[in-house]
C-alpha cells in the first residue's frame, strides 16, 4: 500500500500549483498524466550533458546517447516481461504503434480475410484498421458490448471464423473503464489460429502487464499515460512475427545497406525505427519505468482500487447521476452524465473549482453511438489522487447543479 | 462563482433550458449542419428566404447550454433580417466573442453571449450556430465546421 501520499504526491511538481485560484485537482489522467521529477530530470540531464545521435558515431557522447537509449528498452523488456530485447519497438505513442500494425502486419493480408475490433475501442484501434481494410479490401468486423459495457464473449467466439486473421482489443476501455479479460480473448484467438493485438495504453499505469503470461502476439501502449514524456511509445510484438512483417517507414536507421537497386532491412527492432528517434522521451520512459518499480505497481493497483470504490460510493449519492459503463472489472475511470448538463458545461463549472476532468466522445463515437448519447464527462484517477480530492470534485459537480438548478 | 454567472447567465440558461425555434423546418432554403469535431457538437440549421431576407430560421441538434442558447437566440434574432443584416451581425457576434475588450456591444439580448470571451476553449460552443449561418449565406456547403 502506498503510506505517505503528502510525501508522493511532492515527486510530482505539477500537483502543486493552482488552476483558477484553487489548488489543481487532476483527474484526467486516462488522457495524460503527470511526470515526477525523475522523469523531468532524465530528460533534463539528458538534454544537457548526453544528447548525441544514436547509433551513428564512434564518439563519445553518441555511446552514451546510444546506451541509455537502448537502456530503456532493457527496462521495457523487463517491466513487461518480454523474452527479447528485440521485441520492444520505440514508436510515437500507442496509436502509432497500431498505425505501424496496421501498415506493416496488414500489407500481409489478402482479400477477403477479417481483422475484429471491439465496439469499445478508442479510435486509434479501429481507424488504421478501418483503413487498411478498405486499402486491401478485407473486411473489418465490430465485436459488440452489451449495456454494462462489456465485450459480449459469446459474439466474440461466433464471430471469430478461418478468415479471422487478427483481433485488436483495449485492455482497459478509456471511455467506460472496463478491464477487459484479455486472456480468455487471446487464447480463444490463438485456438482460432487468429493473431491478436491488445491495446494496454490505459493499462500500464494501473497494473501488472506480462506478456508472456497472457501470451498476447502483439501489446502497444504510450509513454505519456505513464508518467513519461509524450511522443513516447512501445510496439511490443513476439520476435517471429516482427522479423517476417514488412517496414512501416524508410530511411536512415532501418537499412544495413542501400543502392540505387536494392536496400537491405536492418534487423529488428531497427527495422522499424526509421530515422532519428525521441531519443530524450525515450530516456523519459526509462526514467518513468524506475518509477513504477520503485513505488511497485501492485501497491498503486491497492491504492487505487480503494480510492475507486471512494469515488463510486460518493459520486452515486449525487443525485441525478447517471454512471455510463457499470463492469464488473473497472479501472479508475467512469463516465457519468449528470442530469441534463451537458457535460462540456459540467467542464466548465468544476474547472472553476481547479478541477481537470475530460469531457466529449472520449475519441470513442461508437460507445457514444451505443449508448445513445453525444457525450459524457469521465473522472480518471492516477495513484497520485486522494480522497480530498474526489471530495472536492464531487462539491463541484454540486456547484454545477446549482448553477443549471 | 462570480465570473461563472456571467458566462451562465439567465437568459443563456433560459434559452438552454427552452430552445426558441428548436425544430425542423422541412422545406427549407438552406439546411446547414454545424459541427464542432473536438467536442462532437452537432448543430443543423434550417433557414427559408423571402427574396433576400430572412422568412424563417430554425435549427435541431445536440450540444452544450452555451451552443444550444447561442443557436436559439441567433434564430430569434435573424428572422425578419436581410442577408446582407445577417452578415453585420455575424460579423459583430465573432468580435464580441474573440475581442480583447470587455465593451458591451449594442447586441441587445445578443449581448448575453459575451462573457463566453473570458472562457475561450468554450468560445466554438458559442460560434457553431453562427458559423452555420454564415455557410448557408455565403456558401453552397451543407456542412461547415469550427475546424
Amino acid at each position: 500500500m502506498i503510506n505517505n501520499i503528502n510525501k508522493l504526491r511532492q515527486n510530482f511538481p505539477i500537483l502543486k500549483r493552482e488552476i483558477n485560484k484553487k489548488p489543481l485537482v487532476y483527474l484526467d489522467n486516462a488522457a495524460s498524466t503527470q511526470r515526477p521529477d525523475c522523469v523531468i530530470e532524465a530528460v533534463s540531464e539528458y538534454e544537457k550533458k548526453c544528447h548525441s545521435n544514436v547509433h551513428r558515431g564512434v564518439h563519445k557522447l553518441s555511446y552514451i546517447a546510444t546506451k541509455s537509449y537502448e537502456s530503456t528498452r532493457d527496462k521495457v523488456k523487463k517491466y513487461i516481461n518480454a523474452n527479447d530485447c528485440k521485441e520492444i519497438i520505440f514508436t510515437k505513442g500507442a496509436t502509432d504503434s497500431l498505425n505501424l500494425l496496421a501498415s506493416s502486419l496488414g500489407e500481409t493480408f489478402k482479400s477477403g480475410d477479417e481483422i475484429m475490433v471491439s465496439q469499445m475501442e478508442h479510435h486509434s484501434n479501429i481507424v488504421p484498421w478501418q483503413n487498411i481494410c478498405k486499402k486491401n479490401g478485407l473486411n473489418l468486423v465490430m465485436i459488440p458490448i452489451d449495456n454494462n459495457g462489456e465485450i459480449i464473449k459469446e459474439e466474440f467466439n461466433k464471430l471469430l471464423n478461418n478468415k479471422t486473421r487478427l483481433v485488436a482489443i483495449s485492455h482497459v476501455s478509456n471511455a467506460l473503464g472496463t478491464i477487459n479479460p484479455i486472456k480468455e480473448f487471446i487464447d480463444e484467438s490463438h485456438k482460432n489460429g487468429s493473431l491478436i493485438v491488445i491495446d494496454g495504453a490505459q493499462a500500464m499505469s494501473h497494473m501488472r502487464v506480462d506478456v508472456k503470461d497472457l501470451d498476447c502476439d502483439f501489446y502497444v501502449f504510450s509513454g505519456h499515460k505513464m508518467f513519461a514524456p509524450t511522443g513516447t511509445g512501445v510496439l511490443f510484438g513476439k520476435k517471429e512475427l516482427l522479423e517476417i512483417m514488412p517496414p512501416y517507414q524508410f530511411g536512415g536507421e532501418m537499412i544495413l545497406s542501400v543502392n540505387f537497386n536494392q536496400t537491405q532491412y536492418n534487423d529488428i527492432p531497427y527495422k522499424f525505427e526509421a530515422g532519428t528517434p525521441n531519443i530524450s522521451g525515450v530516456i523519459g520512459l526509462g526514467a518513468a519505468i524506475d518509477y513504477l518499480e520503485d513505488i511497485n505497481i501492485d501497491k498503486i493497483a491497492q491504492y487505487e482500487s480503494n480510492l475507486l470504490n471512494y469515488l463510486l460510493e460518493k459520486i452515486i449519492d449525487v443525485p441525478e447521476i447517471k454512471i455510463i459503463g457499470t463492469p464488473r472489472k473497472r479501472s479508475g475511470v467512469v463516465s457519468f452524465l449528470l442530469g441534463d448538463i451537458h457535460p462540456h458545461d459540467i467542464g466548465t463549472i468544476i474547472d472553476k473549482e481547479g478541477v481537470a476532468i475530460r469531457t466529449g466522445h472520449h475519441c470513442a463515437m461508437p460507445i457514444m453511438e451505443f449508448f445513445k448519447i453525444p457525450a459524457t464527462a469521465r473522472v480518471s484517477i492516477a495513484h497520485y489522487n486522494t480522497k480530498e480530492e474526489i471530495d472536492i470534485f464531487i462539491n463541484a459537480l454540486y456547484k454545477a447543479k446549482e448553477i443549471f438548478s | 462563482m462570480t465570473d461563472l454567472v456571467e458566462l451562465y447567465k439567465q437568459v443563456i440558461l433560459d434559452h438552454n433550458r427552452s430552445p426558441r425555434n428548436f425544430r425542423e423546418i422541412s422545406n427549407a432554403d438552406k439546411v446547414v449542419e454545424g459541427v464542432n469535431p473536438l467536442c462532437g457538437d452537432k448543430i443543423i440549421l434550417y433557414i427559408s428566404f423571402d427574396n433576400n431576407m430572412v422568412k424563417q430560421a430554425s435549427f435541431k441538434g445536440t450540444g452544450c447550454a452555451i451552443s444550444i442558447a447561442s443557436s436559439s437566440l441567433m434564430t430569434e434574432e435573424i428572422i425578419g433580417k436581410s442577408k446582407n443584416d445577417c452578415i453585420d451581425l455575424f460579423n459583430k457576434i465573432h468580435i464580441m466573442l474573440t475581442s480583447e475588450s470587455s465593451r458591451t456591444n449594442n447586441l441587445g439580448k445578443l449581448n448575453s453571449l459575451s462573457g463566453v470571451r473570458e472562457y475561450p476553449s468554450r468560445i466554438k460552443c458559442a460560434s457553431l450556430s453562427w458559423h452555420a449561418l454564415k455557410s448557408a449565406l455565403t456558401t453552397s456547403d451543407t456542412k461547415t465546421s469550427t475546424e
